[in-house]
């Protein structure tokens, strides 16, 4: 008998030979499994985020193995570093680039809020130019914390309803950014 | 005999005599002053003159010193003399209310980024540079930064008390 871990199933109705549940839940189950981040990694929380990938903390155990250097590919943009302004519109380019549905995570101080660099060439905060869903605190954060905040994400996207990227309100919300 | 900073001073005051203002030696590095008019002619000599040859600009940047009103900014060149290891640094003042010099790309091409750097972070204008823009500040900012009337600090940043950072 092995003892793979395997993710829950979802609550459902069961009988012989059946199981009934809703297409949320199933998508929503498969798509926080195999999350596919796209590292924006300008200083130091990208170290941390390499030490997050390696084989301790080993990020794959969430479905999150492969990284996606094209934003076309990606559920997941993992900002982890100070953005100064001059990079603000290259990482909003970015976000427009991912396909929906889209998760940003912003890792640290200084991609969370300019952390330190109080000063007139940093972005105050990844906010700014971009909707984040989760932020990880921390100057930098321990992998541990950045897997928290991955494992939030995965809370998220398990329970987002497939309507929630239709609705007024998300679209109002990236009107807000002006991104179309 | 090797070119020494005695040498090197008492041929620029050979040549320019009263265009050298004032010269000294803060940690051992010869500094000079001349009119923010005459910058071109003094670097250009000390490049071509075949025994002086500095052929090396080391560094090009400016200082800002609001109190003193008039020669608000100094426009600083250092300038090393591969061939003999002799550096000079070269200070010319020009007023903030119009600050302008002309450009040393003429002699120097590595003056063209430095002086776009210099022109980014203090707004001095140099005359008869070929690209004279903004190099590492985002394009739409509307500030010199590092004039000392503009703060340090970002003024959109809402998580900070200003009661605990000086603001």
């Amino acid at each position: 008998m092995s003892d793979l871990k395997m993710v829950e199933a979802p609550a459902g109705i069961e009988g012989q030979g059946f199981f009934a549940t809703s297409l949320d839940t199933v998508i929503g189950l498969a798509r926080a499994n195999s999350i596919w981040p796209l590292p924006f990694a300008t200083s130091c929380c990208g170290i941390e985020f390499m030490a997050t990938m390696g084989s301790n903390y080993d990020l794959a155990r969430f479905g999150s193995e492969r990284l996606s250097f094209s934003p076309r590919q990606a559920d997941l943009l993992m900002v982890m570093g100070t953005i100064a302004k001059k990079m603000a519109p290259v990482l909003k380019h970015v976000y427009e680039q991912m396909a929906e549905p889209r998760w940003v995570i912003s890792v640290g101080a200084c991609a969370s809020s300019g952390g330190i660099f109080d000063t007139y060439s940093v972005l105050q905060g990844i906010d700014r130019v971009i909707p984040v869903d989760v932020y990880v605190p921390g100057c930098p954060p321990r992998p541990e914390q950045i897997i928290d905040g991955i494992m939030k994400i995965q809370e998220l996207v398990k329970n987002e309803s497939l309507r929630r990227r239709n609705q007024p309100e998300y679209k109002a919300l990236l009107a807000s950014y002006g991104i179309e | 005999m090797a070119l020494t900073k005695e040498i090197t001073l008492s041929r620029l005051q050979e040549k320019f005599g009263d265009a050298i203002l004032s010269h000294d030696e803060p940690y051992g590095l010869l500094t000079i002053e001349v009119p923010a008019d005459r910058n071109l002619d003094v670097i250009g000599f000390l490049k071509n003159e075949a025994d002086l040859a500095f052929g090396y600009l080391t560094d090009l940047c400016a200082v800002h010193m609001p109190d003193q009103k008039g020669r608000e900014i100094a426009v600083v060149y250092h300038i090393h003399s591969l061939t003999n290891n002799v550096r000079i640094r070269i200070k010319c003042w020009i007023p903030e209310a119009n600050p302008e010099i002309a450009s040393a790309t003429v002699l120097f091409a590595g003056a063209n980024w430095m002086e776009r750097e210099t022109y980014d972070f203090f707004g001095v204008r140099f005359q008869g540079h070929p690209n004279l823009k903004r190099i590492l500040n985002v394009d739409h900012m509307e500030i010199f930064p590092l004039l000392k009337q503009y703060p340090l600090e970002d003024s959109s940043r809402e998580d900070k008390d200003d009661r605990f950072f000086g603001r």
